[in-house]
């Protein structure tokens, strides 16, 4: 089962690696012919660059949109960050400093990110008009993410799986070692899914996590009367046509 | 009138949202352009047979074109904060006027044939599973008809937590529909006469130099002033460009007037030209760069042959979007002209600057007894700006009207500056079979003006759009308003404009 695990790993990895390098590639390659921000705009492209921070980490345009979303991403988001952190000393001998002091935060941020789901969830389902541009598809990403959540939470408060040996093992595979790792269902459970959605993520919506930062809308900076902007294929179309 | 439903007015405070009515808008749709709309353009005349086939290429090239459109593709979780937010969605409550089930007409293709997941689900017919579909002519009917319901205002985008712009994804599939001989009379064939005639309402040079003398002639036995409207007249030092209905219909010619009532009070010399007679860029709302650009190089032509050294555009929102956000791109760069300007410049930066400097002088007892508001047209407000800060173009044009009038009054928040509706027209939908969606797409806007009318005793709404101008002279009357409700800025400038003792 060890060496089960430790070849999905590698290969759900490989597959988000490669997946998320290629689409990011895909986006920073493709042209951005015009400008286009969203305005009122920043002038410069530091302005710019600090609009997209503001959506990343705030939420800014959410919060302008509709409130009780707002609050349901941001305590996924917050506690699936604090979560994601907190999982980092699985990977490091010695633990970080930042990381070692979150760890007592583990549990709140588990709470919030499944709490934060469920809501999302059933707002999904209860509002006709988020139900309507809901395809299966939303639900199983939800559901995948709550099943990851709620079965890491009970690894944490009730069926206590044996974290030194599951460390060992991902320490292990990140030497090529392959470890054993202990035999409980949930733990197999809470990381088959986690490594089905390593492998989802590049072909999914969770691409709106590299995406947002290839948003022209939002990362253009409003320059259009002061700087000319060209961009290669323009160019070329302008040339042929002189 | 009587075949449409004119929606319920209620408070703008209450923020309504309609429930979900499936299929409310499925039949509203413009004529088809035919071969001699579709051919000058370059377009095939009718749907090709292997329409499928050419539409997924063009996508493709799309795709690889437009990183906008890409990423938009990819990006949507469904989260919804867009769907309550589009004038034709509160209008109609018709599902698939929300920006995202819009958007999701273009992904369900875009997953379908371009994603590996759709690629592989598809093939054995789950492609439902992830909102994939096959692109059938039932669908590509839903794209005609519901990409022209869709102004391209953006409003969707600002409230997206990714800035994900439905406008994008209008725009590029109206390229393909035109790819494939399946594009929209309206636009086509008014493009058509920008390329033949110079101008969206096929004026030939020699009627407008006669109406403008005609102008001229008014304009002297009003004022007592030779308040000129020059026209191809080489060595003035500013170009004006504006959209053609200016040049005639009201309230859009008393703008006109008011533009040139500013160059004469202000003595700067100006010329209109019978090469550029438009302002107004419909390449945009077809999602066609080269359309756009052959559309735009007449201004730049025009600037050159006639020797000036700024070009001002006259009050047009999608106009301003495409000469302020795309004009330096398409067809710059402007060496030739005089760098202390921006190249283009708008009518309404020109006169808030003399109004500041004292180049002008105003008194406001000219539009006695009017109490104004103001629509934010939805291209000058979310895809362009006016001045050197940013939201210039909520500022500059309040700053114009209040120096104009006794009273203004702003509408509720939610429907102004960035949060503005469209007029209902906009976006290459301001044609007359399309009347139901506009009088119900104006709905938000309605109740916005209902509201300082009945509660803050406004008489007039100012705009700066020829389209919202064109829409509103159409639509107020059937909410009950008066059509001449509507006003151009610049005839409120007009009015309160003091000639002749300038000194």
């Amino acid at each position: 089962m060890s060496t089960l695990f430790a070849i999905l790993f590698y290969v759900a990895f490989a597959t988000l690696v490669a997946g998320l390098g290629f689409k990011i590639a895909q986006y920073a390659r493709t042209p951005a012919p015009l400008k286009i921000p969203t305005t009122p705009a920043p002038l410069t492209q530091s302005g710019a660059a600090f609009r997209v921070a503001r959506e990343v980490v705030v939420f800014e345009s959410l919060f302008k949109s509709n409130k009780p979303l707002w609050i349901f991403a941001i305590l996924f988001h917050f506690g699936l960050f604090v979560v994601l952190a907190r999982h980092l000393r699985y990977f490091q001998e010695p633990v970080w400093f930042p990381v070692a002091l979150i760890q007592p935060l583990g549990v709140w941020g588990g709470l919030a990110m499944v709490g934060g789901l469920l809501l999302l969830t059933l707002r999904r389902m209860l509002l006709t008009r988020i139900a309507y541009i809901t395809a299966p598809g939303d639900y199983i990403m939800l559901g995948l993410l709550i099943a990851i959540g709620a079965s890491g939470m009970m690894m944490t408060t009730l069926t206590h799986t044996d974290v030194v040996a599951v460390k060992a093992f991902f320490l292990g595979l990140m030497r090529f070692d392959i470890r054993a790792l202990p035999a409980d269902p949930v733990l197999y459970a809470h990381l088959a899914m986690v490594a089905l959605l390593m492998i989802v993520f590049p072909f999914s919506k969770l691409l709106h996590a590299p995406g947002i930062f290839f948003s022209p809308t939002r990362n253009q900076s409003d320059d259009p009367r002061e700087k000319r902007h060209l961009c290669d294929w323009a160019a070329k179309l302008e040339a042929e046509r002189n | 009138m009587a075949d449409i439903q004119i929606p319920v007015l209620g408070d703008p405070d209450q923020r309504e949202i309609p429930s979900l009515i499936p299929g409310a808008m499925a039949g509203s749709k413009p004529y088809v352009a035919q071969p001699p709309h579709q051919e000058p353009l370059g377009f095939p005349g009718e749907l090709v047979p292997d329409w499928q086939e050419k539409a997924l290429g063009r996508m493709g090239d799309l795709l690889s074109k437009y990183r906008s459109l890409q990423v938009y593709m990819d990006i949507c979780v469904k989260c919804g904060a867009c769907t309550d937010k589009c004038h034709y969605f509160l209008g109609t409550g018709d599902p698939k006027n929300m920006p995202v089930a819009r958007q999701d007409l273009f992904r369900s293709v875009y997953r379908r044939y371009f994603t590996p997941a759709g690629k592989m689900l598809g093939a054995v017919g789950l492609g439902g599973l992830i909102g994939a579909k096959e692109f059938t002519k039932d669908l590509l009917d839903e794209w005609f008809n519901y990409f022209h319901q869709c102004s391209q205002c953006r409003r969707c985008s600002v409230f997206c937590p990714y800035g994900i712009d439905t406008a994008e994804v209008s725009m590029a599939a109206r390229e393909i529909m035109d790819s494939i001989g399946y594009g929209q009379k309206y636009c086509n064939e008014i493009i058509g006469k920008v390329h033949k005639i110079g101008n969206n309402l096929g004026l030939p040079g020699p009627a407008l130099i006669d109406n403008l003398e005609g102008l001229e002639e008014d304009m002297k036995d009003e004022t007592g002033q030779d308040v000129r409207f020059p026209i191809d007249e080489e060595g003035a030092e500013v170009l004006l460009v504006t959209p053609s209905a200016d040049f005639f219909a009201e309230p859009h010619v008393l703008g006109l007037i008011g533009y040139a009532k500013v160059f004469h009070g202000a003595g700067i010399s100006w010329t209109l030209s019978t090469k550029a007679t438009e302002a107004g860029n419909f390449g945009m709302f077809i999602g066609n760069y080269e359309q756009m650009r052959k559309i735009a190089m007449r201004i730049r032509e025009a600037a050159i042959e006639l020797k000036v050294k700024r070009i001002v555009f006259g009050e047009c929102g999608h106009a301003w979007r495409v000469a302020y956000s795309f004009l330096t791109t398409l067809v710059g760069p402007w060496d030739f002209l005089d760098p202390r300007y921006p190249v283009p410049q708008h009518i309404l930066e020109v006169t808030n600057g003399l109004i500041k400097k004292g180049g002008i002088k105003l008194d406001k007892s000219g539009n006695d007894k009017m109490v104004l508001t103001v629509h934010d047209s939805c291209n000058v407000a979310r895809a362009s700006r006016m001045g050197d800060f940013p939201g210039g173009q909520f500022v500059i044009p309040r700053e114009v009207i209040k120096s104009c009038v006794p009273k203004f009054v702003d509408m509720h928040p939610d429907t102004t500056h960035e949060k503005t509706f469209c007029c209902g027209g906009g976006g290459g939908l301001l044609t007359d079979e399309l009347m139901d969606i506009r009088v119900k797409g104006a709905k938000p806007r309605m109740e916005a003006l209902k509201d300082v009318v009945d509660n803050q005793g406004v008489t007039h709404m100012a705009s700066m759009c020829a389209i919202c101008k064109a829409q509103f002279t159409k639509v107020l009357p059937y909410y009950g308003y008066d059509r001449e409700m509507v006003v151009s800025v610049h005839q409120l400038v007009s009015n309160a404009i003091i000639l002749g003792n300038n000194d």
